[in-house]
């Protein structure tokens, strides 16, 4: 990258075309205009937006342009949403070798022509050597919210069951395991995936779910402690229905880390009442992306909004916000 | 994962906890040091305090590296990974540790310093080779588990003739901070111990023979899964019952009488006896560390730079109101600090129980906070 | 203290050196602690280094110590 490709000539408009356009090619983007234009069906409409700096740029199952595309369509289908259409915006540095974004770019371009949701319109800057880490990317997703559904994170109450889709930990032990200095070989790879498609199976079966989030950075752990404040609830979990893969696990063991805060970008918890749960989890066991599915607890009164899980000797223990970066110990 | 799993039944454990509940006497309490570190991580992390019957309580003991470390010492690290050419190569555990005026290895990293994770020794021996036009420094902690490891890679660093690879050695000992325990130890005593694991795996458990002879407390030696730690419990409380004082080994997988006889001659071939060293919260305590030896001088931290202006002696370095010191020495829980959870926490540590997730405080902020009656 | 981990020993390599497998995750580490490590042993590994060969043998007493604790709790019902 060389800072003429963000100058607003020749070379970037080549570079757009080039390389942007071809690969993620719509007639919003082929018409080449500063902003796109559609109409979007009735309903109500959900925006969200979310930036990607991640470090290693490509791991075992991934890259970044994975993370910007899968990431931004999941923050819209956890709101019950589906999603319509993405934008992407591009921050490089000078010295960014051309070839990691044409890989990139096609990453993105292949998670978005799987989702179904086309890449509509972008942005490109260039800054100097030194002023960015390599690539950050930003994407932001629209979708329509059809179904008669009222998801917000301060919906959870007591009484009500908790669902994970699958195993958690896979895609922060894929991206330690890259890590050169950790010196892991595994065959974990990330989870990155787009979840529209299983939330849509999830709505088949009932709209009256109370929240819904990704646990992405910051694990399960966080997005559980998230929904509790929110929703001025406590939560009870049941260490032995949480499913982890062995792999994952034996890394967290060896590494001394709780994979309870190790991130996940395929993955996601929902809060529906008791007696909706078994139906729920049946639709999504059924979908390739909820195969693992599992109730893994429930919502209780709890003044605190403490997350607090029984563990597997019968004992309790409480499960914390995050503090910090969880790092590998010694001790 | 074998041979960790099958220490982890509940159907074992409610076996176990029953037996405890059958020969626990009504009529007294037992209190107990778990003095590792790694073991008060896991009494909390599998919730085992509200399992124990009521009168058996657990006091936790200084046995944490991180914890017990003189922010003087982290200092030294912290100055020495700014030094121009160095790379320091460090366990996780240390980098976000604060010492003085809250300075971090994470921050040093920021400013521009160059400071490596590493997860082994052997790694940091790695960054020295495929950087010969650097100084790879070392910052070695840890109890007699980590010290071979340490050893091991300066003998290799030796054999293979590195130039630009040197230790700063912060090896503690147990034994020594035991006795302390014992000597100036809680106002109410301790019945037993539970004790390391995995320093016993490397000392022995004929090691504890002489302190346990002399202070006639049992020593349960104890693996770090659940039913490990309450077979040692149940093992302890038999002792107390029956007015003996033993060294008893739960861990015998893994720990046996001599120990792991040649870790401790490469030990001893590359590593030597301190006269003192300042501990957190328990003061100077004699023969309680380790040096590199005058013949591996060419990889010792402290013979290449002049260290002493960070003195390990004054230990004594808690900001006021801060419990650490007692806390270490079992004398008071973590919910007695004035500070604990309101202004120490995890995230802005103060003293030193905080600062590694398997310091009392730490662990029982992260795990027990808000969970039972203990 | 000092988290160190049960793994199978998949090779042994040149240099006082090993390589070991739990739940298909695999590392090199070091056997300068040890004497005679072989293929199919477990080891304690702690930082990258094997602390001590498991007794298998032991391991299993002390499981057992557990479940005759078990089996006279179910047996009392």
């Amino acid at each position: 990258m060389e800072l003429v490709h963000g100058s607003g000539g020749r070379a970037m408009a080549d570079l757009i075309d080039g390389l942007f356009v071809k690969a993620f090619s719509n007639p919003w983007l082929d018409k080449r205009n500063d902003q796109a234009c559609f109409s979007v069906p009735a309903g109500r409409l959900v925006m969200t937006t979310d930036s990607f700096v991640v470090s290693p740029l490509f791991f075992p199952g991934g890259d970044i342009g994975d993370l910007a595309v899968n990431g931004t369509l999941n923050d819209v289908a956890v709101a019950g949403a589906r999603p319509l259409y993405l934008s992407a915006g591009f921050i490089l540095e000078e010295g960014f070798p051309l070839k990691d974004l044409k890989r990139i770019v096609e990453s993105m371009a292949a998670a978005s022509g799987n989702a179904g949701v086309p890449i509509v319109t972008g942005d490109t800057k260039v800054v100097e050597r030194g002023k960015g880490d390599g690539v950050f990317i930003n994407t932001t997703g629209v979708g329509i919210i059809e179904a008669d559904v009222d998801i917000s994170a301060d919906r959870a109450q007591p009484g009500d069951a908790i669902l994970l889709s699958g195993s958690i930990g896979d895609h922060g032990v894929a991206v330690m395991a890259s890590r050169n200095h950790l010196k892991f070989e595994t065959a974990i790879t990330s989870d990155t995936a787009a979840l529209h498609g299983l939330v849509a199976a999830m709505l088949s079966a009932t709209t009256r779910i109370h929240a819904m989030r990704d646990p992405t950075r910051g694990g399960l752990a966080t997005t559980l402690n998230e929904i509790a404040e929110q929703s001025g609830v406590g939560i009870l979990l049941d260490e032995d229905r949480i499913p982890i893969k062995k792999e994952v696990l034996a890394v967290c063991e060896l590494l001394g880390l709780d994979p309870l805060y190790v991130a996940n970008e395929g993955k996601l918890v929902a809060i529906c009442a008791a007696e909706d749960a078994e139906g729920l989890l049946a639709a999504m066991s059924k979908h390739p992306l909820g195969k693992d599915a599992a109730i893994i607890g429930k919502v209780v009164e709890d003044p605190r909004s403490y997350v607090q899980m029984r563990t597997a000797l019968g004992g309790k223990r409480i499960v914390q916000w995050l503090t910090g970066e969880q790092l590998p110990r010694i001790c | 994962m074998k041979y960790i799993e099958e220490f982890r039944r509940n159907d074992a454990g409610k076996a176990i906890l029953k037996n405890l509940a059958a020969e626990t006497d009504p009529g007294r309490t037992y209190r107990f040091m778990e003095f590792c570190g790694g073991h008060t991580h896991a009494i909390y992390r599998y919730g085992l305090l509200d399992l124990l019957p009521g009168n058996i309580e657990m006091v936790h003991g200084p046995g944490c590296p991180v914890c017990v470390l003189p922010k003087s010492r982290l200092d030294a690290a912290i100055f020495l990974a700014k030094e121009p050419g160095v790379i320091l190569c460090t366990y996780g555990d240390m980098i976000r540790v604060p010492a003085t005026s809250r300075d971090t290895l994470y921050k040093a990293k920021a400013a521009g310093a160059d400071v490596a994770m590493v997860y082994s020794a052997l790694d940091s021996l790695a960054v020295a080779r495929e950087n010969p036009d650097r100084t790879v420094v070392f910052f070695a902690v840890g109890f007699e588990t980590t010290t071979p490891p340490t050893a091991s890679v300066i003998r290799r660093a030796r054999d293979e003739g590195l130039r630009n690879f040197l230790v700063f050695s912060n090896h503690v000992l147990t034994t020594p901070a035991l006795k302390i325990i014992l000597d100036t130890g809680p106002s109410v005593a301790l019945n037993g111990f539970i004790g390391p694991g995995h320093v016993s795996t490397v000392i022995g458990s004929d090691a504890y023979l002489p302190v346990v002879k002399e202070y006639r407390r049992p020593l349960v030696i104890a693996g770090f899964e659940p039913l490990d730690i309450l077979q040692a419990v149940l093992m302890l409380v038999r002792q107390v019952n029956g007015n003996r004082f033993d060294v008893e080994n739960e861990y015998t997988r893994s720990a046996t009488r001599e120990g792991n006889v040649k870790a401790r001659a490469l030990m001893d071939e590359v590593l030597e006896m301190r006269d003192t060293f300042g501990w957190r919260g328990l003061g100077l305590i004699p023969r309680s560390a380790l040096k590199i030896r005058p013949t591996y001088a060419a990889f010792d931290a402290e013979a290449r730079w002049d260290l002493a202006v960070f003195d390990h002696r004054e230990c004594e370095d808690d900001e006021k109101g801060c419990a650490c010191g007692e806390i270490l020495q079992g004398r008071k829980k973590p919910k007695d600090c004035p500070l604990f959870a309101r202004v120490c926490t995890p995230e802005n540590p103060v003293g030193a129980c905080m600062v590694s997730s398997e310091g009392a405080c730490a662990a029982y902020y992260l795990y027990g906070y808000g969970v039972g009656r203990k | 203290m000092c988290l160190a981990v049960p793994a199978r020993v998949t090779e042994i390599l040149p240099n006082q050196l090993a390589k070991v497998d739990i739940e298909g995750v695999v590392r090199e580490i070091s056997v300068d602690l040890l004497d005679d490590v072989r293929v199919g042993d477990y080891v304690i590994v702690h930082v990258g280094y094997a602390l001590h060969k498991l007794d298998q043998e032991e391991a299993q007493k002390t499981l057992e110590l557990f479940e005759q604790a078990r089996t006279i709790l179910e047996d009392t019902k």
